[in-house]
């Protein structure tokens, strides 16, 4: 057995969590794509994927090989380096946010947390900043393409993602008031203490928030009803009409890695993250071992996919919303509940204490 | 002098640099985001993660993104470098340096002026979340409104400008 310094044990640790994250995340990525296709397909009632391996679980696969083989077009008008930077932004920003994400419960070993990669304690501002360079993505690639439906889409989807960053930001502040930190590791521990009962959407009376981070996170992810920058009867395909093979790609994974981050967000700030719903309840049963490691997790990935599901089913039932009253909803209606939220948690706050 | 700290300030003087002398309006702007970038890795090279990653989300994610998209949205066909080069000595460029030099004069005066109440301790800077809002309520509560004032006046101007004018509604 070599013996390795503290600080060899933390760097090979974290790069082998870093490795971790992100095969799960692009596998789960991958995934999601499938999951999609087949629940939008049964409930518009037909199969959606069905050929590729048993019932149609291998389609990702022949979907990243198709991708891989096609040719890589570049046309001849575009601004060649932003061009290419454009798609590398968007998904390094998607990647690098769910550095931050606390998967279980904190577990060291030989001081290293094994369950998240940077804990940081101003994680959450992390996420949003982060998040926020994620636009730059967006809006190159539509300047960049040098046409006129990627410049469109590029400016849609720009102006929707700055104006929704509001009200995502500010309906998260209520949630730190609470925790008093903006340590996302402190903020799942704030309600994890009795279970369902703590969290921060029930017992912490931050509904009203969750319900602006979940219509802000749609818009911010460019998913239906929110789906503007892509409206293919409008726009052929939006900021990324000129794209195609892995560049395409890129933008295809980043939107789905930003969903499963806001997922991972809402779940860690409104659902008790990796606690348990049943509290301390069922501690006594995996006091130690395996189970008690991994089953924090199972309650994290749980809580992650219901809120997917919940994002493909709201892309099955609800139609497109009009520009205008897009920007009317965000800035005349969630903006000012946000901020009445934020008094409200405020004051309460305040008179308890 | 730590490496990252030589690094970030590299980006930040390198970006601000590019920034001035790009022609492209589009280039300019993405170079100032970087040089922006650079700053918040200054400050964090600093310790200060609370300032560095606030510069990244407002002046970065925020300011920089809305000049973007107010370039795209009003020159989005400039793409290639189509723009007319520069004369090499124009007259607002001595009005630029007279200011510069100003700005730096009076930059130069308060930097020299200034002695420390207290002898420098090693104590590390406190810029947390808890810090900057005591500070921003407590201290510099004045500023911070007359900040709002004017904030509020430059919105008001902007949807006056913005309005229709008396011609054209009726």
């Amino acid at each position: 057995m070599i013996h390795l310094s503290a600080f060899q044990i933390f760097l090979l640790l974290t790069v082998l969590k870093i490795a971790v994250v992100l095969v799960i995340t692009l596998t789960a990525v991958a995934y999601t794509v499938l999951l999609e296709r087949k629940v939008l397909g049964r409930m518009q009632n037909r199969w959606g994927p069905s050929r590729v391996g048993p019932f149609g679980l291998l389609q990702p696969l022949a979907d990243g090989i198709k991708l891989f083989l096609k040719e890589d077009l570049m046309p001849l008008a575009v601004e060649r380096p932003l061009f290419v930077a454009a798609p590398v932004i968007a998904l390094a920003c998607a990647l690098i946010s769910i550095s931050m994400v606390p998967f279980g419960a904190e577990t060291t070993y030989q001081g290293v947390d094994l369950f998240q990669i940077a804990n940081i304690n101003v994680g959450l501002l992390i996420i949003l900043g982060v998040t926020s360079i994620g636009v730059y993505g967006i809006a190159l690639s539509g300047w960049s393409s040098n046409n006129k439906y990627s410049l469109f889409g590029s400016l849609r989807s720009t102006a929707q993602v700055i104006s929704y960053e509001l009200a995502l930001g500010l309906s998260l502040v209520g949630v730190i008031l609470r925790a008093g930190s903006l340590s996302l590791r402190d903020i799942v521990n704030s309600q994890s203490a009795h279970g369902a009962r703590s969290w921060n959407i029930f017992g912490g009376l931050q509904i009203v928030g969750f319900f602006i981070y979940l219509m802000a996170a749609y818009a911010e992810t460019n998913r239906s009803p929110f789906d503007l920058p892509e409206a293919e009867s409008e726009l052929v395909a939006g900021y990324h009409t000129e794209y195609s093979s892995m560049k395409f790609a890129m933008f295809f994974m980043a939107e789905y890695a930003n969903m499963i981050t806001v997922a991972c967000v809402a779940t860690l700030l409104f659902f008790g993250g990796a606690s348990s719903p049943f509290g301390h309840l069922t501690d006594h049963l995996f006091a130690t071992g395996f189970i008690h490691a991994v089953l924090p997790i199972f309650w994290f990935v749980f809580k992650v996919f219901s809120f997917i599901l919940l994002y493909i089913w709201v892309r099955a039932t609800l139609p497109r919303f009009r520009y205008d009253q897009l920007m009317g909803f965000g800035w005349k209606f969630l903006l000012p509940l946000a901020m009445v939220n934020i008094l409200a948690t405020a004051l309460v706050l305040a008179f308890r204490s | 002098m730590s490496l990252f700290f030589l690094i970030t300030a590299a980006i930040a003087i390198g970006g601000t640099l590019a920034a001035m002398t790009r022609r492209n309006p589009i280039h300019c702007i993405l170079s100032l985001a970087l040089g922006l970038v650079g700053v918040a890795g200054v400050y964090l090279a600093l310790g200060a993660q609370f300032v560095g990653f606030t510069q990244i989300l407002v002046y970065v994610g925020a300011v920089a993104i809305l000049a973007t998209f107010a370039l795209m949205m009003t020159q989005g066909h400039i793409v290639s470098a189509l723009i007319e080069p520069r004369r090499a000595f124009s007259r607002s460029s001595v009005s630029g340096f007279v200011t510069a030099a100003g700005v730096f004069s009076v930059l130069g005066w308060a930097a020299q002026s200034y002695r420390p109440l207290t002898p420098s301790t090693q104590q590390a800077p406190a810029a947390g979340a808890k810090e900057v809002g005591v500070a921003l309520m407590h201290t510099y509560v004045l500023p911070l409104e007359v900040i709002g004032v004017l904030l509020t006046a430059a919105l008001i101007g902007a949807v006056v400008i913005a309005l229709p004018s008396e011609e054209e509604r009726s």
